[in-house]
């Protein structure tokens, strides 16, 4: 068994070292350009070793620009069964892999990682998730969410943000967008009492990598929530991805906390850095300026009615969040 | 409780879910993925108290929805495990999603239904619709006329499944209480058999550590029809195999199956085909009209999918008449499922008999003695009829 001291200190190794290592997901995938979900599946998967890990995908963005027939872009093993359900395939292998091991055809259950996106997780595959979270298999579960269902054509998802503007929740004459706020999803997770669980940003990579490692490393489930900078969906230019995604950290509408035992919550640095000097809290109107999706919180006219109510949204659960942190 | 280390040639009295669960057990698979659903429920209790008490090796997933339960069989028969599960009506629907996914993957499951009506109205008692709903979804399907055949059956899906040249998803029905709940001498065979019968499963692509391989990919215009296309190939091959193994089965246990069961045909003028547990009271029928001076047969149709179309056309080859008993619904259609594809078959021959149809025990209701005797006298009544006789719901309250 790992403990949660032991889980704190495990590291990833150097920069260097890890880049010498053949990336898992090939280039030549049909990933949108600016897309972080080929960058977070490749720093996710340069954690493992490729002989010792198994790859289970949902439906989603990924899973269809990765794989188009006859062609992968995947190194490792790689296993496509539906949209709400990879919470269950990975189940499903991992007590066959415990079965190959007992009986000697296996030297260990491998890594085992489930991808899946903001409506493959928060919503259809919530079930599925909660399932294995209760039954304790071993493998990880990554939620890259981009927050609405990208691969149908920018729909909202239980994780979409409030006022965003997508294909079913338009900034109408009416209704401006989404409006409600997004799940806790992170909270749902840790509700489970899992060993581990934890959010993540390609904008700090490798503190998203060492939690991959982690998340790895424990004995049971784990959860990691991804964000995932989308500049179709978000309406931003490509180049910017890990901006926005840094914005997101800084204006703390996407700290970056893990939870161990489903009771200790720890800031990671950046986050940490900001609950240290609130100063450094960035203005969420900052984030959401860029974005195309929050266009209409700005053009035709301001609307601060909308802009403070999505900053109080922010600090109310930043503010809980610090309190769960004990800060 | 049934041991599971059972000893061939004696038997031991069972229900039917008791017998799939002895005879899963004895198969000792890798991974069985199930949730509990009446009248399934004794087969997944059963298989537990194995995993408990330790005489099975099998990893069981205590899922929570049939959803998961397909699910998960897929991951795990993805690996080259092999993989059990067991569900009934609505489970079979919650899984609907994943059996075409499961036998696209071409990953030989195998599932037992505990044969139930579909909601609504809710109704937990005997009925073929949940399986023949499944026919497209490229599965074996196979059905069961007692315990004793139940359990056989689990032994013939995993072999035809497995089979190379298949490598199909298997399920196999037993009708709800009539067989599952009901107690039957049941002869059980051994794990020495089991493993000489049903060697190793093995996979040429399994998901596996070290093993880089993609399954599951998009297959757009350019490649789908290509991969549905082999799924027809492969049943033509289950269609080649079945009867082999059969054949195996009944010189290692000399309990003999045919795809199609042919009883009492010799010198029939009229046939009543059927599928499931209604086959043994048509034989009780058949026997007791035969006494009568009748010259009556019966056709028990075991397996449903690969669909004997041949068989079934060479048995009724010199009968005048017919009287298909469905204990499955469909609406608004030509007629249910299985009188609707005997039709479709024998309409290519030039010698054919006519065909009629009948709906029986449906949600459960009894089919009694006589309402055969009613069903076959109906097909004597329309005998030469030369105008379209509509189906016809037996007993039914208009």
């Amino acid at each position: 068994m790992v403990t949660t001291e032991e889980l704190k200190n495990v590291r990833i190794p150097k920069a260097k070292d890890l880049m010498r290592k053949e990336d898992r997901l090939a280039p030549g995938h049909r990933l949108c350009a600016g897309c972080t979900a080929g960058t977070i599946a490749r720093c996710a998967t340069l954690v493992c070793e490729s002989d010792d890990l198994a790859v289970f995908h949902a439906t989603g963005c990924m899973e269809v620009a990765t794989t188009i027939y006859p062609f992968t872009a995947w190194r490792v093993p790689w296993f496509h069964n539906a949209f709400e359900n990879v919470a269950a395939t990975a189940s499903g292998a991992e007590a066959a892999y415990k079965v190959m091991v007992r009986k000697g055809k296996l030297k260990k259950v491998p890594d085992i990682i489930a991808f899946a996106g903001d409506g493959g997780t928060y919503d259809i595959g919530l079930q599925s998730l909660s399932g294995a979270l209760e039954r304790g298999h071993d493998f990880v579960y990554i939620c890259y969410t981009n927050g609405a269902y990208m691969n149908t054509g920018i729909q909202r998802s239980g994780g979409t943000p409030m006022y965003a503007s997508t294909t079913t929740s338009p900034a109408g004459k009416v209704i401006p967008g989404k409006i409600q706020w997004r799940k806790d999803l992170v909270a749902i997770a840790a509700a489970h009492k899992v060993p581990y669980v934890a959010t993540a940003s390609p904008a700090a990579h490798r503190d998203m990598m060492t939690k991959v490692r982690r998340a790895l490393d424990v004995d049971g489930p784990a959860f990691l929530l991804i964000d995932m900078p989308c500049p179709r969906g978000w309406r931003f230019p490509e180049e910017l991805s890990i901006k926005v995604a840094q914005q997101a950290i800084d204006s703390c509408y996407f700290p970056l906390y893990e939870v161990y035992e489903g009771k200790e919550y720890v800031l990671n640095p950046k986050s940490k850095a900001i609950a240290n000097k609130p100063e450094r809290k960035l203005p969420v109107e900052e984030y959401l300026k860029g974005q195309g999706r929050f266009r209409h919180l700005f053009r035709p006219e301001r609307r601060d009615d909308l802009i403070n109510k999505f900053q109080e949204e922010v600090d109310k659960d930043w503010d809980y969040l610090l309190k769960l942190a004990s800060i | 409780m049934t041991k599971a280390k059972v000893t061939k040639g004696k038997r031991i009295g069972m229900t039917g879910d008791e017998a799939v669960a002895n005879a899963a057990a004895v198969i000792n698979p890798d991974v069985v993925a199930a949730y509990p659903i009446t009248p399934q429920t004794i087969i997944v209790e059963h298989f537990s108290d194995f995993v408990h008490d330790g005489e099975v090796d099998t990893e069981f997933v205590c899922v929570e929805s049939e959803h998961s339960a397909m699910s998960a069989c897929v991951g795990a028969s993805a690996t080259g495990a092999r993989v059990f599960t067991a569900s009934a009506s609505q489970g079979v629907a919650l899984m609907y999603e994943i059996l075409f996914i499961a036998a696209a993957s071409r990953l030989p499951i195998v599932m037992a239904v505990a044969n139930r009506a579909l909601s609504g109205p809710i109704n937990i008692h005997g009925e073929l619709t949940d399986q023949t709903v499944c026919r497209d979804t490229g599965w074996i399907s196979m059905f069961s006329e007692s315990a004793q055949e139940a359990y056989d059956n689990t032994f013939l899906a995993f072999k035809i499944g497995e089979h190379p040249k298949v490598s199909l998803p298997a399920m196999f029905g037993l009708d709800g209480f009539i067989l599952t709940h009901a107690l039957e001498g049941v002869e059980p065979l051994d794990r020495k058999f089991a493993k000489d019968f049903l060697p190793e499963r093995e996979m040429k692509h399994p998901t596996i550590p070290g093993n880089p391989v993609s399954s599951g990919l998009l297959a757009l215009p350019d490649y789908y029809m290509e991969v549905k296309y082999q799924q027809e190939l492969a049943m033509q091959e289950a269609l080649k195999f079945i009867p082999k193994a059969f054949e195996e089965f009944g010189e290692k246990t000399g309990r003999h199956y045919k795809m199609v069961e042919e009883y009492r045909m010799e010198d029939a003028e009229t046939a009543l085909v059927t599928m499931g547990a209604l086959s043994g009271t048509t034989k009780f029928v058949v026997d007791k009209l035969r006494k009568e001076g009748e010259k009556v047969g019966m056709l028990k149709v075991k397996t449903y999918r690969p669909f004997p179309a041949d068989d079934l056309a060479k048995a009724l080859k010199d009968v005048e008449a017919v009287g298909v008993i469905d204990r499955d619904l469909t609406f608004g259609a030509p007629g249910p499922a299985l009188y609707a594809d005997l039709k479709t078959t024998l309409y290519d021959y030039k010698e054919r008999p006519q065909i009629f149809g009948y709906i029986a025990g449906i949600g459960g209701r009894d089919v009694l003695v006589e309402d055969y005797e009613y069903i076959y006298k109906q097909v004597l009544k329309n005998k030469g009829t030369e105008k379209a006789v509509p189906i016809e719901w037996i007993g039914i309250r208009k």
